[in-house]
């Protein structure tokens, strides 16, 4: 069974799948990102499919659970690299990627990924404020 | 003229990613560009995985078409597992009864130019499927 390295870079995860992944791995994958996220506190997740060169639709559902489960958890997930290919393939089989936030590549992907932090951020910020301000009101 | 490039034996997860990479080099070397290689090696996947699931062993075999009118890659998917019982209803899209999307089916005939698919309860399932150089 391939394991896949999970990486914290900064506050982010990286992941960059690199080898064609078995149904096994790549369930065993999507547990070792989800236990890495609550682990290291990572504020956003990167998955690189740069090297992946066949998406079927077992992968193409792995891929969006794990981006969808990071979700709950907290982080927001950016999947990088797809090959125009693989698009082609996944868009003709029919598989929907809803929810999956992706950029052309790892440059463009940390960018938006910090982005993606910063306004979660700013948006906790506002409600903490927005509630301290009701307590005292309240008071 | 049909040849045979290669029989590849599907019995667990590992075999689909041995399936699947044996077709696309196959598919790669008969002509086939990369999008119709990762079509070619996504509905094989799909195929493959649909015998592991339901079948639990079959095999795959790879054969080149070499005819003057036609030339172009054919893929049989064998077992002889417990049939689908219901092909129409195996062919349309959301339908499953292994837990999946419901995708490899109708999304592998979407993949490719044409798919043949014979199944009897209790004897097993074949699947033929080809794609032809343009």
């Amino acid at each position: 069974m391939e394991r896949i390295p999970v990486l914290k870079i900064s506050d982010f995860l990286i992941v960059t799948i690199q080898v064609a992944l078995d149904d096994e791995s790549a369930l065993k994958l999507q547990e070792d990102i989800l236990e890495e996220i609550a682990k290291t506190k990572a504020k956003g997740l990167l998955i690189d499919i740069t090297a992946v060169d066949i998406v079927d639709s077992f992968m193409g559902r792995m891929i969006r659970d794990i981006a969808r489960m990071a979700r709950l958890m907290g982080p927001p997930t950016i999947v990088v690299g797809m090959q125009p290919a693989v698009a082609i393939t996944l868009v003709e089989l029919g598989l929907k990627m809803t929810g999956v936030s992706c950029a052309l590549n790892l440059e463009k992907g940390l960018l938006m990924l910090k982005e993606m932090v910063e306004a979660k951020e700013r948006e906790e910020r506002t409600l903490e404020a927005e509630e301290t301000e009701g307590y005292e009101a309240g008071a | 003229m049909r040849q045979v490039l290669e029989e590849v034996a599907v019995r667990n997860n590992t075999d689909i990613v041995t399936a699947r990479n044996s077709v696309r080099t196959h598919a790669k070397q008969i002509g086939f560009g990369l999008v119709d290689q990762s079509r070619i090696a996504t509905a094989v996947s799909e195929l493959a995985r649909n015998i592991v699931v339901y079948a639990k062993s079959g095999k795959v075999e790879i054969a080149k078409l070499n005819e003057d009118s036609k030339k172009g890659i054919e893929v049989v998917c064998e077992d002889n597992g417990p049939g689908i019982p219901d092909i129409e209803q195996a062919m349309s899209e959301g339908f499953t009864t292994g837990g999946s999307l419901g995708m490899g089916m109708p999304g592998t005939k979407k993949l490719m130019d044409a798919m043949d698919v014979w199944s009897e309860a209790g004897k097993g399932t074949r699947i033929t499927i080809r794609k032809f150089l343009k």
